[in-house]
């Protein structure tokens, strides 16, 4: 049999793993892999920055639901995947990270562009791998891929030293994976689902919790089916938006700290909480030991560690989402909650998202009814983090699942717009907002030229206030409204519309009402280029609902607004 | 009547739990089950690793000092490591556990005779002698270690080193 090199079986191996496209940055460690790539039928986009890499990866596997392929150089360049790596891993995204690593001899040497890549992101991976003989480099990429996306998903770092990429052996992919260490339960227990059913039927005021892990599954159709067939109402966490319509009678929308007041208002009642994929974050359950004081909980997770781990759980059930709920539209019943969605419904009239509308200046939530008006509900929304992040939650309604992007668990300012790179790429087809705000779409502006390069018609929404919006919000809240360093400028800097003609992107400012509808318009005609629309908000708007934090999540701030 | 979810603000009784761990013999795995412990703040009283009948297998014995919860999330996170193959709890089983001492204990010529005497009754064994100390090695379970080191401070111990406990079902 032929030899071939290390960077050449990486990249027959990434083929053979069905990876279409990576984005990444070369550096002197991985010069053999960019070199061998330069003639292979496998995509790679050039970020700006690593950490634009990795997030356009993970964004690219939310949206697809393939495995995120991601790669850089030893030292700085793996460095720089970090955030983004983590921030795969707290939500729980498939994704495998290359990076060089210096010559295996040199390890521990403190060489030039040398880090402990595996020391370093150990606590933020699934699993990683130092590859140190080429005669493994396929089998482990195998089993990244395999790690990566069954389980509970998470991001694999596969660190390469550079000699192993020009060393030379036999090339045969493996056609299965078995490691005796890993083996992920899919199944539900049949016993557990049968007393789940029996709970159900027998609930007086429950409440479905349902969490990233049903995007995940790809369980959005079981899910429909099972609020159908029990009529429970049901409330998503921000990374399960689009997982049922929020259009739908029965849909409480997002819940936690800037949930909707009726979805915290259900939860704090309810005698039923069937948590699906979810894990019990604080931003969600408020204060532990107040969170739905009267309800007994179901909790439905792939991950074993999940359960009881924030929240006792009365009946658990390990398992795939889409399998357990299959198992469960089978059996389950609907219970009898007439009264229960009476009071859901006035809690609805009572206490609707609202915002200000009689202040003057342009109102942030106006512009994301906009952006959804006119886009029917139908984009791909990326964000970044803070109030804009909020309001494209509570303001835009989803009804499509793997359409709403965003940094969930890690909470990573800068993710927005790199993560609409991914999703644009993903979805060539699709209209792709990044709705940010001016602080987070700073921290990886310079995507801009990856965008105009690679000719993406991106519309970055800017929710433009000139404060780091959120921190802002909390300093008024409980610091005095003493606003130490959350003021980034009222007009400039920068100038946006120049900073994204300088690039080679369409600019658009809007300052009033009459002026975002058009402006809108204009932007989802050009399909060449990014398009970036400066809107300038309401400087001082803040996000409401909220529950403060450490706080039960019946006290809300503003659900009255 | 609101339900107690959540033990945060209860108080949690915190117990000495073994727990053995036959985990895949390569490098970084100690490093895996070493940092996820640091990373979720469990405390390890003490650790000992070493290869098993099969070389490709280690087995660790790991007791952590936890309250119930802890020790189920402990359990449940060392078996989410993808190089972990088996987590069994001891503690409540019927287990053998030994562990080895190195104890140096001051010595003058009016307690010589006491001290050795110590020594036989607990099975231990001289293993060096000076004029002002001598190293005694003992084993056994927690137990019989602990009253050993009790019975010797009064001497006075100049340096204690202990292996950490291994265990075996029975």
């Amino acid at each position: 049999m032929k030899k071939m090199t290390g960077a050449h079986i990486l990249v027959e191996s990434l083929l053979k793993e069905g990876v279409e496209v990576m984005f990444g940055y070369p550096g002197g460690s991985v010069l053999p892999f960019f070199d061998v790539l330069m003639d292979a039928p496998l995509r790679h986009v050039l970020m700006r920055h690593e950490q634009a890499a990795a997030h356009a990866a993970d964004s690219y596997a939310r949206v697809t639901g393939k495995v995120g392929v991601c790669v850089a150089t030893s030292g700085p360049g793996a460095t720089n995947l970090v955030t983004g790596i983590a921030n795969a891993y707290m939500d729980s995204i498939p994704m495998v990270a290359i990076t060089g690593q210096v010559k295996t001899f040199l390890i521990g040497n403190d060489a030039f562009q040398e880090a402990d890549v595996t020391g370093i992101t150990r606590p933020i991976t699934k699993h990683n791998y130092l590859v140190k003989d080429v005669r493994n480099l396929a089998r482990i990429v195998k089993e990244a891929f395999y790690i990566a996306s069954t389980g509970r998903p998470g991001p694999v770092v596969i660190d390469l030293p550079v000699d192993v990429t020009v060393a030379e052996t036999e090339f045969t992919y493996p056609k299965s994976v078995t490691i005796r260490s890993y083996k992920p339960t899919y199944k539900g227990h049949v016993k557990q689902i049968e007393k789940a059913a029996d709970v159900i039927v027998k609930s007086k005021r429950p409440v479905l919790y349902v969490g990233g892990g049903i995007i995940l599954a790809n369980a959005s159709q079981e899910l429909r089916e099972f609020v159908s067939k029990t009529g429970i109402p049901i409330t998503t966490t921000l990374l399960a938006l689009g997982s049922f319509p929020e259009t739908d009678p029965l849909a409480l929308e997002m819940l936690g700290m800037h949930g909707t007041a009726y979805a915290n208002h259900a939860v704090q009642e309810s005698d039923l909480l069937i948590a699906i994929g979810a894990r019990f974050d604080d931003r969600v359950t408020g204060k532990l030991d107040e969170f739905a004081p009267h309800a007994q909980i179901i909790h439905i997770d792939i991950d074993p560690t999940a359960i009881s781990k924030n929240v006792e759980v009365d009946i658990p059930i390990v398992g795939d989402c889409k399998h357990v709920l299959r198992e469960l539209n089978k059996i389950a019943k609907p219970p009898k909650i007439d009264t229960w969605i009476k009071q859901i419904k006035t809690w609805k009239k009572k206490y609707p998202l609202k915002y200000d509308t009689k202040t003057p200046g342009l109102a942030p939530q106006f512009v994301i009814e906009k952006l959804y008006e006119a886009t029917q509900g139908k984009a791909v929304i990326a964000t970044g983090v803070g109030q804009h992040q909020m309001w494209a939650a509570q303001f835009y309604k989803y009804s499509l699942p793997r359409h709403f992007v965003s940094s969930g668990g890690l909470g990573t300012m800068g993710f927005g717009f790199p993560a609409a790179i991914g999703a644009q790429v993903g979805r060539p087809n699709e209209t792709v907002i990044c709705i940010d705000g001016d602080g987070s779409f700073q921290m990886t502006s310079q995507e801009l030229a990856t965008a105009v390069v690679e000719k993406l018609p991106i519309k970055i929404a800017l929710i433009d206030n000139g404060y780091l919006g959120m921190v802002r919000q909390w300093q008024e809240l409980f610091y005095k409204k003493r606003y130490s360093h959350t003021c980034i400028g009222d007009t400039c800097p920068p100038d946006f519309i120049k900073l994204a003609e300088a690039y080679g992107a369409c600019g658009i400012r809007v300052t009033k009402e009459a002026e975002v509808m058009p402006a809108i318009k204009e932007a989802l005609k050009i399909k060449d280029r990014p398009c970036l629309l400066d809107f300038r908000v309401r400087r001082e708007e803040n996000v409401f609902p909220m529950v403060a934090a450490g706080r039960p999540l019946h006290e809300m701030l503003g659900a009255m607004a | 009547m609101p339900k107690k979810k959540n033990g945060q603000t209860q108080k949690r009784k915190i117990g000495r739990h073994i727990i053995t761990a036959l985990v895949e013999n390569h490098f970084g795995v100690l490093a895996h089950v070493s940092g996820l412990f640091s990373a979720r703040g469990f405390n390890i009283a003490s650790l000992a690793v070493g290869e098993t009948e099969d070389p490709t297998v280690s087995r660790m014995t790991i007791v952590v000092e936890a309250d119930d919860r802890t020790l189920e999330q402990v359990k449940k996170q060392l078996n989410r490591l993808i190089d972990v193959i088996k987590v069994v709890e001891l503690t409540g089983k019927d287990f053998i556990d030994r562990e080895l001492i190195l104890v140096k204990v001051k010595i003058s010529s009016k307690t010589r005779a006491e001290i050795i005497q110590i020594v036989d009754v607990f099975d231990a064994k001289i293993v060096q002698a000076t004029d002002q100390t001598i190293t005694i090695e003992a084993t056994g379970d927690q137990q019989k270690t602990q009253a050993f080191l009790e019975l010797l401070e009064k001497y006075g111990i100049a340096e204690v080193v202990r292996t950490g406990r291994i265990a075996m079902e029975r």
